[in-house]
Parts: C-alpha cells; sequence; structure tokens
C-alpha cells in the first residue's frame, strides 16, 4: 500500500467495493477550513460521505473531528469550504436547520434528560401539534420505531435507571424519531462495555441496510475495521486520506494517524537511570457503569527518568492523575513516594513529601484565575514557611520569589501583582512550572503540559522537564500527544482501558505500534520491545 | 375537642393554606423551569398593596384583583430579565425584588394615603360562606391544572426539560428563554394572586410587610412537597394548618407553645433539604443557563 | 459572549475562543482593570440606582435636587447627622462584612438577619444578668462574645450542612432567619426563667457594666462604630494577610484548584461561615448594647441591607466601610428629606432594593459588554466568570478547548 507522506489523499483504489462507488454523497464537505483566533483547527478538510454507508472519521484527540462535526451540525460556521447535504449546499444556522435537513447526532455525552421517560426524551423538541401531550401515543409511536430498527428498550422506562448502552439506544433512536437519514456518532463507543458495542454495531447495520448513512467518529482502528464500509482520517486539522476500510489495513491508519513528521525535538542527553521515586501498585479504581477507570495498574517511575504514559484519552488519565495526586483514593492497591506508603495522604501532605504536580487544566486546576501571580505562586504553598508563619502569610517573600520565578522561568507579565487570568496561555503553563519546580520535588507529574500553548512555550516546556530529569528527579509525562510522548520519554507506556497494554523504551518502538496499541490492538506484535524495558512490576518489587 | 372546633380548625387551615397555595404555586412553576425565585416574598407584598390600592381607586375588589395580579407580574418581569436575558444572579435578583417589594409600598402609601404602609379600608372580596372569600376554591382547583399543565401538556414537558437540563433542551430546537419567561411571570402573577387574597380577601386594607414571611413558607413549601404540585399542596395544608393551630391556641389559649408551631415549617424544610429523610430532588438544572451547562 | 447577552444565541454551543493566543499585556491596563472596574462597577450602580430613585421622587411630584440635596445635609450637615449617620453604619458595616466573607467563600448568606438577631439576644441577656455586679471589663467582653458566639453558631450551622449534604445555604440561611425570630420570641416570652420585660417586647435593660460606651457627647454614637472598624480592620488582615484568608478567597474563587493544593473545601466554608456568623452577631450584639441598651423581639431588617452593603462594597473590608458609610448616610438623612422635601423616607429603602438590581444588573452587563471593552482597550481578557473559565460541558467541543477536568470534586 502506497505511504502517505506529505498528508495528501491519493484516493484512487481499485473499484470493487460491493457498495456502488458512484452512489451519491449524502454528505460533501471540501476544503472546509475553521480557525479560532490564530490556531487553526480545521485546515481545508474534504469529507465525502455516501449514501447508505458506514464511514469512519479517524483521528487523534485534538485532530479537528469534533470541531468539523460542530461546523457539519450548524454550531459554528466555517471561515472557508463548502457543505453539500443530499447534493443541495447546506449552509445551516444551527442545529435545529441540520435536523430539518436529515441530520441527526448522538453526542458522546447524551443530551438526554434522566428524570424523563425514554418516550419523553424521544419526543421531546418534536412532541407533534396540540397542546395536550398523549403520552400513550407517544410511547406506542416511540415503541413501534423502536421494534422497525430493532432497538430494544421500553419506552415508559426511566431513562436514568438504564444502562448506558441503552440510553444511547435512546440517542439515535431521538435522531430517527426526527426523521434523521443521516447519523452522526461522536466516539460513540466511549462508555460502552464490549457487548454494548457488539449490539451498537448491529444496530448501526441495520441502520445501512435500511439506506441510511452513519458518519462515526472515533479513535479506535478496530472500530473502523469492524463496522465501517470507508474511512476518513484527519490529522492536526487536515484531511489525511479516505480508504475503502476492506482495502486498507490497520497500520497504514494508524500511520495516517498519528502521522510522521516530527515538529519539534528536545535535545535529549541519554538517562542516567537511578531508584524508584514514584509508584503505582495495583491500583484500581471504579468507573462509572460496572467498568473499572483503572483496573490492577502498575507503574514505577524512577530518578532521572522520564516515564512517558500514552493512551487515547478517557482510557482512565484523569483517575490515574486523581489518585496519584491524592484527591481520590483508589479502591485497591497503593502509591509509594520514595518508598513511603503516602496512599491515605492528602493533596497537601503529598506535596511536602515531594510530589510537584503540572496539571493539564490550567485554568481549573491550576492556577486560580483571579488571583495574581503572587498568590498563585502560594498555591500549595501557603501554609509552609518561609511562605508563611504561623498562619500569616509573608507576602513580601511571595513577591520577591514570584518576581525571581518569573526571570527565571520567562513569565512575561507586569508584576507579581498582575491577575493571572490576563496572561497567555504559555505564560500561565510557565508560571505552573515555576510554582511547581521551585520546590526541587523528588517527582513531577505532568499532565498534558503543552495543551493549546504555541511553538515557543512548547519549546519551554520540553526543555524545563528534560532538565528536571537530568537532574535527578522522575518525571511521569501523560499524554495523548503522541509527539510529545515519543519526544520526551526514555520509557513509553500505552494506557488503554485502566491497563498498561505495553511498556517500551524510548527509540525501539514505532509510531504505528504505539498506535495500534492505544486503538486497542495488540496482536500485530511489530517492533515491541518489551524484554528490554525494566517492567513496572519488576521495578517496584 | 369538639365539632365546632375542629371545623373552625379546619376553616382557618383553609384560608391560612390559600395565599400559600397560589405563592408556592408560582414559586414551583419558576423553579421547574430552573429559575430560582426567592423573590415570592417581594412578589406578594407588591401584589397585597397593589390590590388593595387598585381596589381603592376603582371601588371594586376585582378590578383590584387584576391590578395587584398585574402589578406583580410586571415586578416579575423585573427577575426574569435579570436571571434570564442578562443572567445575572438569580439570588441577588431574587432578594432585591423582596426589598423591592416591601419598601415600595411603604413609600407609595407615604405618597399617596400619607400613613405609614396602610392603605385605605376597601371592599373585600365576596366570600362563600364561613368567612372564606372566593379565592379559595380557585387556588385549590389550581393545584390540578398546575399539574396538568406540567404532566399532560408539550409546554409542560418543555418546562421541565428547561428546568432539568437547558443545556440538552436547546439542542433539540428548543427556546429555553422563553418558557422560563413564561414560567418567571406566572410566578409572578400566582403570587401577586396570594398577596391579594391576604389585602381584599382576609383582610380589607394593605399593612406593611403584611405577608410577614408568607412568601419564604411557600418556598419552603416547594422544597418540602418535592417540587411536586401534590406535595406542594400538602406542604402548604400542613404549614397553612400549623399557622391555623397557632391562631386557635392564641385566642382560646391552648397549652401548645406557638413559637414552636410558627417555626414547624422552617425547621421541617430544613430538614427536607438536607436530605436526612428523603432525597431533596430540586431540578438538575436550577439556576443553570443554557450556555454554562 | 455578546451574542449571549442579546439571549439570541443559537446554538447550545457558546463558540469560545482558545486562549492560546498571547495578549498583548500593557502593565497600566492590567492593574487599571483589576483594581477600576471593581470600583467602577459599584459606582455605576449607585449611580444608576440615584438616577431612577430621582425618576421616583419626580414621578410622585417632589424635586430629587431638593430631596437629596436635604439627605445629604441630613446626613452630614452638623455634628449630630454625622454621628447619626455613624451609628446608622455600625451594624451596616459589620452585617457587610459578614456578608463578605462568606462571599469570598462563594457563599451567598441570607442568613445575616438571623444571626444578628440571635446574637443580640445573647447579648442582650447576658448583658442583663447582674453576674454578682461583675466589674466592665468582664461583664462586656462576656456580653460581646456571648452575641458573636451564639450568631458564629447560627452561621455554622449552614456551613456544615453544605459541606456535609451540600444543601443550599441560600435555602438553610433563610429558614434560619425564621427559626431565629421564634427562638428570640420564645425567649423573650420566658420572663420566668430569663431576666426579659413581662410586657414581652425587650430583655431587661443591659447592666452599666455592659454597655457599649457612648463615645460622642450629646449624640447616640457609641463604641460600636469603633468595633465595627477594627473589625474591618481585622478582616482584611486575616483576609489578605494570613493562611486562614488565603484558603477563603482559593476555594471561593476556584473549587478546583483550591483542591490541587490540598485546601478542604467544607472546612474552609464551615470558618467562612462561623466568621460570617461572629461578624453578623456582632452587628446585633453592638445594636444591642450601644444603641437600644436592650434586645428587642423586632427583626431590624438591616441584616438584608447588609447584603447590598456587601455587593456594594464588592466584598472588600474598605469598599463594606464605605458602601455602610453610604447606605448610613442614606438612613440617618432620610428624616430630614421626608421634613424638608416633603418625600417619604421609604425611598431610602427603595433606594437599597435598586443599588442590589443595579448591582446584579451592571455586573451582568459588565461580563458581557464592558468587559469586551476593556479587552479591546486594555488588552486585559474578557472579564467574567461565567462561561470563560468554565469548561463547556457540551458533547461536542472544539477539540482545541481543555477538557473539563475530572468531575467537580
Amino acid at each position: 500500500m502506497a505511504q502517505d507522506r506529505n498528508g495528501a489523499a491519493p484516493d484512487h483504489h481499485a473499484h470493487h467495493d460491493d457498495r456502488a462507488d458512484d452512489a451519491p454523497l449524502a454528505i460533501a464537505m471540501r476544503g472546509v477550513v475553521k480557525r479560532f483566533g490564530t490556531v487553526v483547527a480545521n485546515d481545508g478538510i474534504d469529507l465525502p460521505v455516501r449514501k447508505g454507508e458506514i464511514h469512519a472519521l479517524l483521528g487523534e484527540n485534538g485532530a479537528g473531528k469534533s470541531t468539523l462535526m460542530n461546523i457539519l451540525f450548524g454550531l459554528y460556521h466555517p471561515d472557508e469550504g463548502e457543505i453539500a447535504v443530499d447534493g443541495r449546499p447546506a449552509g445551516f444556522k444551527g442545529p435545529r436547520d441540520a435536523v430539518t435537513a436529515g441530520l441527526g447526532m448522538v453526542h458522546q455525552h447524551f443530551m438526554l434528560i434522566p428524570r424523563f421517560t425514554v418516550a419523553e426524551n424521544v419526543i421531546l423538541g418534536s412532541e407533534g401539534s396540540g397542546v395536550a401531550l398523549d403520552r400513550p401515543a407517544a410511547e406506542r409511536r416511540v415503541g413501534e420505531l423502536a421494534e422497525r430498527y430493532g432497538l430494544r428498550v421500553d419506552p415508559r422506562a426511566r431513562l436514568g435507571d438504564l444502562p448506558v448502552g441503552v440510553q444511547q439506544r435512546v440517542e439515535i433512536l431521538r435522531a430517527l424519531y426526527q426523521g434523521s437519514r443521516t447519523l452522526i456518532l461522536d466516539e460513540p463507543t466511549a462508555l460502552l462495555t464490549p457487548q454494548e458495542v457488539d449490539e451498537l454495531y448491529a444496530i448501526l447495520r441495520r441502520l445501512r441496510a435500511a439506506g441510511d448513512t452513519v458518519i462515526f467518529i472515533t479513535h479506535k482502528l478496530r472500530e473502523v475495521a469492524a463496522i465501517s464500509d470507508r474511512v476518513t482520517v484527519i490529522r492536526r486539522g487536515r484531511t489525511v486520506g479516505t480508504r475503502i476500510t476492506a482495502e486498507t489495513t490497520a497500520a497504514e491508519l494508524a500511520e495516517l494517524m498519528v502521522g510522521r513528521e516530527v515538529v519539534l525535538r528536545v535535545e535529549r542527553p541519554p538517562a542516567h537511570v537511578g531508584d524508584p521515586v514514584l509508584v503505582a501498585q495495583g491500583l484500581t479504581v471504579a468507573g462509572g457503569h460496572g467498568q473499572p477507570a483503572l483496573a490492577d495498574l502498575s507503574l514505577t517511575v524512577n530518578r532521572g527518568e522520564i516515564l512517558g504514559v500514552c493512551g487515547v484519552e478517557g482510557n482512565g488519565q484523569a483517575e490515574l492523575v486523581e489518585t496519584l495526586a491524592g484527591l481520590r483514593r483508589p479502591d485497591a492497591g497503593r502509591v509509594l513516594l520514595k518508598g513511603q506508603d503516602v496512599t491515605a495522604a492528602d493533596p497537601h501532605d503529598r506535596r511536602r513529601a515531594g510530589l510537584s504536580y503540572i496539571p493539564e487544566d490550567r485554568h481549573n486546576r491550576g492556577l486560580v484565575l483571579d488571583f495574581s501571580l503572587a498568590e498563585n505562586v502560594l498555591l500549595g504553598n501557603a501554609d509552609d514557611a518561609p511562605f508563611s508563619r504561623a498562619g500569616r502569610i509573608d507576602a513580601r517573600f511571595a513577591r520577591s520569589l514570584t518576581r525571581r520565578l518569573m526571570q527565571t522561568f520567562d513569565v512575561r507579565a507586569p508584576s507579581p501583582e498582575t491577575p493571572a487570568r490576563s496572561l497567555s496561555g504559555g505564560n500561565q503553563q510557565k508560571l505552573i512550572i515555576a510554582r511547581e519546580l521551585h520546590r526541587e520535588p523528588d517527582a513531577l507529574l505532568a499532565i498534558q503540559p503543552t495543551r493549546g500553548l504555541d511553538v515557543g512555550a512548547i519549546e519551554f516546556v520540553h526543555r524545563q522537564l528534560v532538565r528536571e530529569r537530568d537532574q535527578g528527579r522522575g518525571v511521569l509525562l501523560i499524554s495523548f500527544d503522541l509527539d510529545e510522548i515519543l519526544d520526551l520519554s526514555d520509557r513509553i507506556l500505552v494506557l488503554y482501558q485502566g491497563r498498561i497494554v505495553g511498556e517500551f523504551l524510548s527509540g525501539k518502538v514505532s509510531r504505528t505500534e504505539l498506535g495500534l496499541r492505544m486503538g486497542g490492538r495488540s496482536e500485530d506484535g511489530q517492533g515491541r520491545e518489551r524484554e528490554g524495558a525494566r517492567t513496572s512490576a519488576g521495578a517496584a518489587a | 375537642m369538639d365539632d365546632f372546633f375542629t371545623i373552625s380548625l379546619l376553616v382557618a387551615t383553609l384560608r391560612t393554606a390559600t395565599p400559600l397555595i397560589f405563592a408556592a404555586l408560582g414559586g414551583l412553576l419558576s423553579e421547574r423551569s430552573g429559575v430560582v425565585n426567592i423573590g415570592l416574598e417581594g412578589l406578594m407584598l407588591v401584589g397585597a398593596f397593589m390590590a388593595a390600592t387598585g381596589a381603592h381607586y376603582a371601588g371594586d375588589p376585582f378590578v383590584g384583583l387584576a391590578i395587584g395580579v398585574g402589578a406583580a407580574t410586571l415586578a416579575a418581569v423585573i427577575h426574569a430579565v435579570w436571571c434570564i436575558t442578562l443572567r445575572g444572579d438569580q439570588v441577588v435578583a431574587g432578594t432585591a425584588i423582596n426589598l423591592l417589594g416591601l419598601s415600595i409600598p411603604a413609600f407609595l402609601t407615604q405618597r399617596l394615603f400619607d400613613t405609614a404602609g396602610r392603605t385605605p379600608t376597601i371592599d373585600r372580596l365576596p366570600t362563600i360562606g364561613r368567612g372564606l372569600n372566593v379565592l379559595v376554591p380557585v387556588a385549590f382547583l389550581l393545584v390540578p391544572i398546575v399539574w396538568y399543565l406540567l404532566f399532560r401538556t408539550k409546554p409542560g414537558l418543555r418546562v421541565m426539560a428547561a428546568g432539568e437540563d437547558p443545556r440538552a433542551t436547546e439542542s433539540v430546537g428548543i427556546n429555553v428563554a422563553r418558557y422560563r419567561y413564561a414560567c418567571v411571570l406566572a410566578s409572578g402573577a400566582l403570587a401577586g394572586l396570594g398577596g391579594a387574597v391576604l389585602s381584599i380577601g382576609d383582610l380589607s386594607f394593605y399593612t406593611s410587610n403584611m405577608t410577614q414571611g408568607r412568601g419564604f413558607i411557600a418556598l419552603a413549601a416547594v422544597i418540602f412537597g418535592n417540587w411536586s404540585p401534590l406535595g406542594t399542596l400538602a406542604a402548604t395544608l400542613l404549614f397553612g394548618g400549623a399557622q391555623a393551630i397557632q391562631i386557635q391556641a392564641q385566642t382560646t389559649g391552648l397549652p401548645i407553645s406557638t413559637d414552636v408551631l410558627i417555626a414547624l415549617p422552617y425547621v421541617l424544610t430544613l430538614i427536607a433539604i438536607t436530605g436526612l429523610f428523603r432525597n431533596s430532588l430540586p431540578p438538575a438544572g436550577l439556576g443553570r443557563h443554557p450556555t454554562t451547562g | 459572549m455578546g451574542r449571549d447577552a442579546s439571549g439570541k444565541a443559537r446554538g447550545p454551543v457558546p463558540v469560545r475562543q482558545p486562549d492560546a493566543v498571547a495578549t498583548g499585556v500593557t502593565p497600566v491596563g492590567v492593574r487599571l482593570g483589576a483594581a477600576a472596574r471593581s470600583g467602577l462597577v459599584s459606582l455605576a450602580a449607585i449611580g444608576v440606582a440615584m438616577l431612577v430613585g430621582a425618576l421616583v421622587i419626580a414621578v410622585s411630584g417632589d424635586d430629587p435636587v431638593l430631596a437629596y440635596r436635604a439627605l445629604l445635609s441630613g446626613a452630614f450637615g452638623d455634628r449630630r447627622g454625622v454621628a447619626e449617620t455613624l451609628v446608622a453604619s455600625t451594624p451596616l458595616i459589620l452585617g457587610g462584612l459578614a456578608f463578605a466573607v462568606a462571599s469570598r467563600a462563594g457563599l451567598f448568606n441570607i442568613g445575616i438577619e438571623g444571626q444578628l438577631f440571635l446574637g443580640s439576644l445573647a447579648a442582650g441577656l447576658v448583658a442583663a444578668y447582674g453576674l454578682g455586679g461583675a466589674p466592665a471589663a468582664v461583664h462586656l467582653p462576656l456580653a460581646i462574645g456571648a452575641g458573636m458566639a451564639v450568631g458564629a453558631v447560627w452561621g455554622a450551622i449552614p456551613g456544615v450542612l453544605k459541606a456535609r449534604t451540600g444543601a443550599s445555604e441560600v435555602i438553610t440561611t433563610i429558614m434560619l432567619n425564621y427559626i431565629a425570630y421564634r427562638i428570640s420570641a420564645f425567649a423573650i416570652g420566658r420572663d420566668d426563667l430569663l431576666p426579659v420585660n413581662p410586657d414581652r417586647v425587650a430583655t431587661d435593660p443591659a447592666l452599666p457594666g455592659a454597655r457599649l460606651a457612648r463615645i460622642l457627647d450629646g449624640t447616640r454614637l457609641h463604641a460600636g462604630i469603633l468595633l465595627a472598624i477594627a473589625a474591618a480592620v481585622i478582616l482584611w488582615y486575616l483576609l489578605f494577610q494570613t493562611t486562614t484568608g488565603y484558603r477563603i478567597r482559593a476555594v471561593g474563587l476556584s473549587r478546583g484548584a483550591a483542591a490541587y493544593a490540598g485546601i478542604s473545601w467544607g472546612r474552609t466554608i464551615t470558618v467562612a461561615m462561623v466568621l460570617s456568623g461572629a461578624l453578623a452577631g456582632l452587628a446585633g450584639t453592638s445594636e444591642a448594647l450601644g444603641l437600644q441598651g436592650r434586645h428587642y423581639d423586632q427583626p431590624p431588617g438591616y441584616g438584608f441591607t447588609a447584603i447590598a452593603v456587601g455587593l456594594v462594597g464588592r466584598n472588600h473590608p474598605l469598599g463594606v466601610v464605605l458602601a455602610g458609610l453610604l447606605f448610613g448616610a442614606l438612613n440617618a438623612g432620610a428624616t430630614e428629606m421626608q421634613s424638608t422635601a416633603g418625600t417619604s423616607k421609604e425611598l431610602v429603602q427603595v433606594l437599597q432594593g435598586l443599588v442590589i438590581l443595579a448591582v446584579a444588573g451592571v455586573a451582568a452587563a459588565e461580563r458581557f459588554r464592558v468587559g469586551q471593552w476593556f479587552a479591546a482597550r486594555f488588552g486585559g481578557p474578557r472579564a467574567g466568570r461565567a462561561g470563560s473559565d468554565r469548561a463547556s460541558a457540551v458533547g461536542m467541543e472544539p477539540d482545541l478547548e481543555p477538557r473539563a477536568g475530572p468531575p467537580a470534586l
């Protein structure tokens, strides 16, 4: 299969799909561009969806999938590009127009009301004429529709009592009830059990058989193979190819999805790996809907190394972070910091014990935006000398330290009194990093430390992480950005559904292999380097 | 306890519960649509004052009633604009409504009647026997009507959806603001009715702060009734009954602490909202806007 | 955000700009923006309220200029007027401080009225006991301490309930207000047990040793104003110079960031409510021991005015003192306004309601429009909390947006 290095889409495959290749297009998006400020979320995306097919839209987090679908649904307005639905140019002003045109959206986070019944949820907004609500009739109609598509669901059941998989069926049912002929499913398997996923597939096939069109947004290769007729891959806001699923391989798709080019490279001398400093043993955390968010997860961060955890968002990263930071008690397992059991310690005690933390969410976790820079430097430090003595805060010390940190870490702001809210994202992140690193921690947790930053700020953050490593700290880097993981990590773990499903030494694993693992495929053993890696279990013992 | 006492207690309960039912149904609608309305007290006062004033100038209690209800509805428009369009703080707005409901009548009585917070005596609304005015049956009739509107009509479904999850409701193309406006305005009209019952139904004049916290008891009834019309009715009867017993106890010298009886609604509500006895289930989208989730 | 203000936002998803874009920050702009915006909102609100008030006066047939001039002269015209302004300001400042400290922790304390009422009752009762002829040095602190302690307990209840069960403090404090009224009525009725007046309207007069001294001859000005100023200074110190205040402010501004920094939300809001209740209790105490010399069983209502004082004072002790003085002046000048200009003194209460409305309205307007104007003018970011820093919870976020973090803690 032809390699696709430059991002162009050579979509000239042999025409032996069993579906009519010249079937009319249900959705045709061409050259769609969407900018947010200076950030280009969609940079010329083409999406040709044929009538009656299941079309997968594949891409990593941040590739631009959701933005594209928001544009299609009339929630955003594209800066450039054309959209046609059923051959007619479509410029939807809002979701209402999209629904009228026969589009239906199944949201990843359901737009349903738990206290309403199934029928109430389905008919809401399309109750029909008249003021009175004929519930029995509505329930009958909903029941009939459900039966026609084989969507087993009781119209009278209270939605909140139903399992997630059934709730999703209600979303599908609602789209059908509204007359949708093209269904868009946004990461529809994210919350489902494997059995529910199978049922979903069956439903989608029945829809296809009935002549409906399905757009299936996903980042999981397995799902692309399992359900789609064709697949469009997007990366960094661009279409990198549309393929007939049957004619492509998981490896090709993985490569298309994660790309090859290396945007940033940080000088990284060889690591001098020391003792274990942060150890997780058998962490188990209950998730929603009976599935564990973390399942017996163990990992070890050693001094002098950057341990990268890659994986698609929603596979337990949030729970892992919260458990390590002390915001969540695991149902089972232990967290050790410098050999001490800190499982029961609160975030503050863990900080004192030598753990620093760069959170993903600057605005809601890392900073108090309406605090000044100096007050933000106090965050997490306020109770400790020399920041305070006997309950009295040493504001002068905080200011002078902040001024020093601003210089050292190049935080560009007028003064320590400036509110954090007025800083750019890059400067906000530098402030957090400055605060967290000046404590000279033993272990550093960095979660998506460069999300939303510009290139200059990203490079700065990366250099800091490597510098910390070289000073003998243990760095745990959790990121959804594979480039970041590959650039910085000495050792790489792959997190999938709350488990570590792969461990590799940096430089001895291909992106494709990582992409496959992140997508939940492990049978493809190419590039595997487990033997060479110091395993978590071994190091922890 | 003789029959006379029982019947007079029952009548007294009906009378004390009536203003509470009106105001509580108003609060129920507002809260069900997702707008916190702690301004019921102020809206009741506006209704009570304008009903008496209107009746005084028109010489007809029914015209007064219409004016009172209209004025309270107008006052509710302020709450709606502040809470829904401006997206200001709903509690702050309600607090302002309460202060204005107390002070504007005081200001106007001074100006219009040259008294400190009292209107002249006016003709009362007609009674249906035993001193119960015509609005008493109306209040009780309204309970099934509100129930029907909420649970058996299309607008009712949308109101409850707006109150449960405004964002999901907007996602199916429903204009949440429109339904919220309707409910907040209705809460004004109903609270105004509740106030009018006091000034031109039970009494025949308005006097400063004559609601004496009934707006807050009505709010308490909504919470204690778990945001359901029938539960709210039961709560207003319970609270009204407590008030009636207290009045009877005062007049007949029953050995019951009236303070305990008066405090009962508040204590019960305090316990109910903490969920110690049962789950308190306020609308999930209370105070939330479609765009901020 | 402008489109939200218009009420015509079409889709359920707010179009928000990723913040990655560096904003050219000008030093002057930020400083001006932060400090001035706060004061400007209050001034604008007061201005709007006064204008509407003038309109009300004019419509009711009086001369607004004359009325406001009389108001001013009544409040500041002579020694007695100034003293009355300070007398009226005292409970408003203390109540405003009580509102402010709860607000700083993110709580809306409507229960100041009940807290100060019970504080007044407790102080009045303690002050009326002989205590075997205890000297003032013992009796007065004891009475003040009792008032503050009871207020603190009445404030702690909604704090604990919220921390433990999540019960809205708005509802619980309203309920506790009415329960407080009944407790006072009950106590005042027990002349068999307590030192209360048999006519059931008040406690017995406070003994001389437990009274707050008059501090200006020929006026009603008492030492309560000194307590209020001292409380403001102490609260300022507590909020901005101590770790306790730091925690309160952190929790109020960002519960999430506070949690990640190891600050306990439940403990912190309880502490804030205890402080709030104690300050409210002090407000009632100062009235009982200073102005009235006893506790009257009549809810004074300024527990609600205190909300306006806190709002206008932007929950800053200095702002609260200024706002308290303003509202005190309004109350003090009202009588002269009525006698000179013929405008009912009730107008002052109307003005207070209007100020609260205006604060809410102006703050909202600032969020939508002025915030953008400031941003354009001074290079600061969008102002306001609504929407700008809350993660969008809609199913389809733009990929560039940071996702909502872990569930609310």
